[in-house]
Parts: structure tokens; sequence; C-alpha cells
């Protein structure tokens, strides 16, 4: 995957005035590693390196935490990233086909982005809307009640 | 300044979703419009619990109750019920029956619940300090820092008999008191706010509803075994609970109620916030604190335990959030009070997030001791669609579950556990005749074996076993031999796994194959699943309903629907894929699926 190596090393005043904040603090790293995808979506192996001259510990312990935590992402997500809930609640009301039905429609796998980059799949387990069971959630938005046929409709809505 | 209408609108995730915003929006436009802004207070709360029928509105002192509110009821809110005192029946509640009740006493889902974790949530702002005060917030806090001494608030907490509400049910009095003993310069407070279990929120809900609660039952912790120092572990995927959590923070800290020298007592004590990303296993203690570390959240082993070294190797107690907002209720009501709720070894109440196949789902708060028929047909109003209730799995990934035969059974730490389950976080998921108990086993070990840290074998080596078995099982492939292996290797997970995680991981294959061994064996030797879940071994065939329209050979995606036009069609049971199109698409009911 193509990655702009360049903006990505540079950091926002902000996120290097947190980092800065930090450094000196124990248990610091997944706090800063949180900053750092918030800023750009996910973790960028440039990125990676930067904190870890920054922070002045081996790349080896960032990639140890990144992989080890569901949160962090290594590859750059969709404008809109989609979470199917595979929650119990949401699992029993038909969440797995939800899943199905939407990677068919936008023809990629989970964990998948789109050609034109406007989308990306994913499975979560549990927002914690087991009310509103089966969920989607797209970008900051819930869906509930969902139900597999209406997946084209509500994605049309992001597709601008 | 008081008001003479109140107006409480949902803010809890749940209802949020549901444009709860654009409600709150709209009924401060419309009492502005009406005129009444120094009349009418409108306020965002946390979670009522009664998630089903959300987005919901309640309006004091007529404590008119309203259900499913869509942002353009504003208007009607408040020209009927503010202005006219009537009630708008068009969104009252309305039962089975066609009833409808307008104040929460006469709903089924309120009346057997008992609310003290969750007094203030649906209630107060959770965002104003002032309204915590109101309702005797930080009272615990002041009574304890100014009339008691640390031993006699462990004493309070031993009377009580409160037990962790994470899960394992260990008697919060005895953490403390380990922790206390023990001599350190420097010791800690951690909150378990990351609530991992899929299908359970009532911490997200107590910490978006009623965050001052946490914050001062830590500080009472502190002050009791004392530590300076408290940290909240919590999901990054709650940023609602984060961000009232903060608010809350900064709150307390300008009132002087965290901080150094709290309430002019040479008590300090501060709080700090440290995010999860998304790791069932740091649920487990020791993990937990490896993660607030900044490393993988890997377990160690235990002793030692963390209440005497813990974070940084110091001595540090844990408590989850449910636990935590127990606390202040305790010290001013007294431990004798709480231990007169519940029963004898399980004293209090429980929060339950009760969801799958039921009516009512939502979060519902009971005393100890109620059976499990009470809260799914009393308070979560039985089966949806009239179909006939299955089983319960209690405990999540971690837990199993409970029959119709056990319905009766009072619900306690122990009686749970002797059933071959536990109390775990308190999730309550309801299945009905069409879930397959091995396609829920399956799931469930999926999860674990996607949460397995990997450190101890048992549980990496186990689950995946676990799970492929299952899997084999489930496509009809599974023997008598099978049976016995799971057996085993649950067993041998048991004994052998480093932590919580993997002890627990094979109780839903365990206890399911204890209480459902039928299902089992018709997957092996009948090669069938009566739920219909298991896609291999069901077989579509077509009655003789069909017109031979040509519909569903034209919808099949792999070709295997054959037949000439107005004549029977028939499918070739070597191609289908089960992907069930023919029967969606069928306006005959001409295809069956066995």
């Amino acid at each position: 995957m193509p990655t702009d190596q360049k903006t990505e090393t540079v950091f926002s005043k902000e996120l290097e005035n947190f980092i800065a904040e930090w450094k000196e603090k124990p248990g610091n790293l997944i706090m800063i590693l949180h900053k750092v995808q918030s800023e750009f979506g996910y973790i960028s192996r440039s990125a990676a390196m930067k904190v870890a001259e920054m922070l002045d510990i081996p790349l080896a312990k960032i990639y140890g935490v990144i992989t080890f935590y569901h949160f962090f992402k290594l590859n750059k997500p969709g404008k809109n990233v989609i979470q199917v809930c595979m929650g119990t609640a949401c699992y029993l009301k038909g969440g797995q086909a939800i899943l199905d039905e939407t990677a068919k429609h936008l023809n990629i796998p989970v964990k998948g982005v789109t050609d034109d980059g406007l989308f990306s799949l994913e499975s979560v387990r549990c927002v914690g809307c087991c009310g509103l069971a089966p969920v989607v959630v797209i970008g900051d938005e819930v869906f509930g009640k969902v139900l597999p046929e209406q997946m084209p409709e509500i994605l049309a809505n992001f597709s601008e | 300044m008081a008001y003479k209408h109140y107006v409480l609108v949902c803010g809890g995730t749940g209802c949020e979703s549901s444009k709860a915003d654009d409600i709150f929006n709209n009924l401060k436009a419309e009492v502005a419009n009406a005129g009444l802004e120094n009349d009418v207070q409108v306020v965002k709360t946390g979670c009522f619990g009664f998630c089903e029928k959300g987005p919901i509105v309640k309006v004091l002192p007529e404590d008119a109750f309203y259900v499913e509110v869509k942002p353009e009821d504003a208007e009607e809110i408040v020209k009927e019920t503010l202005v006219k005192g009537r009630i708008v029946k068009r969104l009252a509640y309305a039962d089975e029956s066609g009833k409808t009740s307008a104040i929460p006493e006469e709903i089924g889902f309120y009346q057997k619940q008992m609310r003290i974790v969750l007094r203030n949530c649906g209630l107060i702002d959770p965002e104003k300090i002032d309204e915590y005060i109101a309702r005797d917030g930080y009272a615990a806090l002041e009574k304890v820092l100014f009339e008691m001494t640390p031993d006699e608030v462990i004493e309070e907490m031993k009377i009580s008999g409160l037990r962790g509400r994470g899960g394992a049910g260990f008697p919060t009095w005895m953490k403390w008191n380990f922790t206390k003993q023990v001599e350190s310069d420097v010791k800690y407070i951690v909150c378990n706010a990351d609530e991992g279990d899929p299908g359970a929120y009532m911490d997200r809900s107590t910490l978006e509803g009623d965050p001052h609660s946490i914050l001062e039952a830590m500080a009472i912790a502190g002050y009791a075994v004392g530590a300076q120092q408290g940290f909240i572990y919590i999901r990054a995927e709650y940023p609602l609970a984060i961000k009232r959590l903060e608010i809350a923070m900064a709150q307390a800290r300008e009132y002087g109620l965290l901080g150094q020298n709290i309430l002019g007592s040479n008590f300090s004590f501060d709080i700090e916030i440290r995010l999860g990303a998304g790791a069932f296993v740091c649920g487990e203690e020791t993990a937990l604190l490896a993660s607030i570390e900044g490393k993988r959240g890997m377990p160690t082993p235990k002793p030692p335990f963390p209440a005497v070294c813990g974070l940084w190797k110091k001595p540090t107690v844990i408590n989850n959030v449910e636990t935590w907002a127990n606390v202040p209720v305790i010290i001013t009501k007294g431990g004798k009070w709480f231990a007169s709720i519940g029963t004898e070894k399980s004293s209090g109440t429980k929060v339950f997030a009760l969801t799958g196949k039921i009516k009512n789902s939502g979060l519902v708060e009971v005393p100890m001791g109620t059976t499990l028929r009470e809260i799914v047909y009393d308070i979560g109003g039985g089966i949806k669609g009239g179909k006939a209730f299955k089983a319960v799995q209690t405990g999540g990934p971690s837990g199993g579950v409970i029959t119709a035969k056990m319905i009766d059974t009072p619900i306690d730490f122990d009686n749970l556990i002797a059933a071959g389950s536990m109390m775990g976080s308190g999730g309550m998921i309801v299945m009905d005749e069409d879930d397959c108990i091995i396609d829920v086993a399956k799931f469930y070990q999926e999860f674990c074996v996607e949460e397995s840290c990997g450190k101890c074998s048992p549980c990496r080596i186990g689950t995946r076993k676990l799970y492929d078995i299952l899997t084999k099982i489930s496509e009809g492939k599974g023997t008598m031999q099978d049976l016995d292996q799971l057996k085993e290797i649950g067993e041998a997970m048991k004994r052998a796994a480093l932590c919580g995680l993997g002890q627990t991981a094979p109780n839903p294959v365990l206890s399911s194959l204890h209480y459902f061994y039928d299902e089992y064996l018709e997957h092996i030797q009948d090669k069938k699943c009566r739920a219909g879940k298991c896609k291999k071994l069901i077989t579509y065939t077509i009655n003789d309903n069909c017109r031979g329209c040509t519909l569903c050979a034209r919808k099949c995606p792999v070709n295997c629907i054959s037949g000439e036009v107005r004549q029977k069609h028939t499918i070739d049971a070597t191609k289908c894929i089960k992907c069930g199109e023919c029967m969606k698409n069928c306006k005959f009911d001409a295809i069956e699926k066995k």
C-alpha cells in the first residue's frame, strides 16, 4: 500500500507537544500511540519510527504494542470506516449477514479498503448499544436494528 | 433556582445514536418558543436503562415517561405536557395488550428493579457536579475524611459484604485490607473500565450517567489504604464516557474534591485516565496493569497479587466500575443496610445487560437472588416473536448457559458457579429456539482464540483445538470421540491456564455440552441442526407449491436450481451453497429448509 512518507513524519504542533508532555511519564507509550492514530487514522511505519526516535525506545517495542492491541491500525483506513458489530447480541440478531452483505456490496473483504479509498470494512466487538442490535457504526454515526438489505442505501449516503 | 418542570432526555450512547441530541436541542428551542425558559429546565442525563424503547424523555414532576421519541415530537411535548399539563398518549409506553403507562412505576420493566448502582443514571446531568452533590454526592468522602479512620472504612466495607462485580466476586474489603497492611511509600487505586465482554455495557452506562460516583469511591479507597494516586483504565471505544470522566475530574479538582488537601484535610488524591486499546485479556488484573505501564497486556502468575505487588511493583487496589459505584452509598447508608439487600452471601444488587431475543432489552438492576424467570419474563417481557425460550448465557465468553430447568434459581455468585456458569460482568444473552447451541459455543470460542494473548500454551492451543472441534461438529463431520476430547481439553485448560481468560474460556463449551448433550448428538449422529443455523447441515428443497415462476433459478448465485417454466423446479443439493436467496425471494412458500 502506498503511503505518503513525507506527511506522516510531520507531526502537528499539538501532537509534538503531547509527546513532549508525556515523554518522561512512566507508561506513556499507549497514550502516545492513541494520539498518533487519532491524527493520521493509523500508525504508519514512518510515524512509528519517529515516535521511537522521540522516545528513544526500540522500534520493535512499538510494533510489539501496536500488533498486540486490536485498536491500533497498521494500514490506512478508508475515508469512511464501516464497523459492523459482532458482539453476542448483534451476532444472534444477524450481524454476520450484515457483514457478508456489506463485503459483497463493496466487493472488499473484511479489513479491506475500497479502491477509491472511500470505505473500509471492519468487524468489531460490541459497541455497547446492545438494545439497538444489530448495530453498524460508520464514522461517528450509529445505525441500529439494521437489516442486511438496508446497507446499500445507508452506504449511498456516504458516497460523495 | 428551582424550576417548575424538568425535562430529562436520555444521553446514553444508545439513545444518542438515535438522535437524542436533536431531541434535546428541539426541546430547548420549543421551551424558548413558548417563553418557558425560566420555568423549565431541559437536562441531558445518563441512561434510563430501557434501551429497547429509546430514545427516552421524562418530564418531572409529572413523571411522564415517553418512549421512542423523535426530534419532531418536541413541539407536542412542550405544548401538551408543559403548557397544558396533559400526557401525550401517543408517546407513552404501551404493553402488548395495548394498555398505556405514562409513568415508569406502572411499567413492568421497572417494577422489580432496585437502583443502587444506577441511582443517578437518568436523573442528573452527568456533566454538572452540583447535581451530583445535590443527590448526596461527595457526602461519603466528607464522612470518611472527618468522621472515620481508615480501619473503620474497611470495617464498614466488610459489614456490607460487597463482592467484586467484575466477575469473580472476591470480597472487596479483603482486597483493600491486603493493600492497607503492606508498608509502602506509594500505593495505587485502579478502576477497571475495560469492559470487553461482548454484550455487556453496564460500566459504560454508569460512567456516562454518573461519573462522579466512581471518582468519589476511588478517593474513599485511597484514604482507606493510604494511596494518593488513582488510574481509570478505560476502553478507547467509549469516547462519550471518557469525555464525561474528563469533565467530572476537572470539576472535582475545581471544587477541591480531588487534588491536594481534599476539603482542607491532610489527604491528597488525584486520578488519571489511561486508555485501553481493545484487548479482552486486559480485563484480567495483571494484564491490565501491564497495559497501564504501556506494555503488551499479558498476564503474570499470581501470587504475588496486585494488592501486594501491582502497578510498578507497588501495592494496588483494582476494582471494577460497578463495584466502585456501590462504595459511596455503603458509606452514607451503612454496611448493615447494604447487607440487608440481596442474599446472605451475595449482598446488594447486580446490574445486568439484558439482550438477545428478548422483548425489552436494556440495563436492569435487581437485588441479588432475583430469579431468572423474574428477569426474563417480568422485566424483560419474555421472548420476542412468541418463540420458545432456550437458554440464557451469563458471564459472556467466560460463562455458560442457564436452561429453562434452572429458570427459578435465585441468581447470585455461588448459584451461578454451581450451575457451571459465572456472574461475569453481567451480560445476559437470551437465546430462543432459533439459536443453535453449538453455533453459540463456536462464536465464543472464536472470540477466545482471537483474544488469547498467546503467553501460555493451554490457552493458546486449547482455545484453537476447541474451536476446530466445534467447527468439525457444526459441519457434520464430528465423531463421538470429539465430545470426549472437548471435555478433556476443557478440563485441562481450567487447571493449567495462566490467567482467568484461559481458565474460563472452555466454560461455554463445557456447560453447553452438559446441558444440551442431545443437540451435540444430533449434530454428530443425525447430521442435523434443529435451529437451522449450521449451514453445512441444512438442505433446501422445493415443494409442490412451486408454480415454476423461475425467480429462484434466476436469483441463485451458483445456478443450482433447474426446471421448465410453469413446472416444478429442483435444487441440486451437491452444488447448493445454502445462501438462502431462493427462500428469501420465493413468493409461494415453495422452498423448505431442513
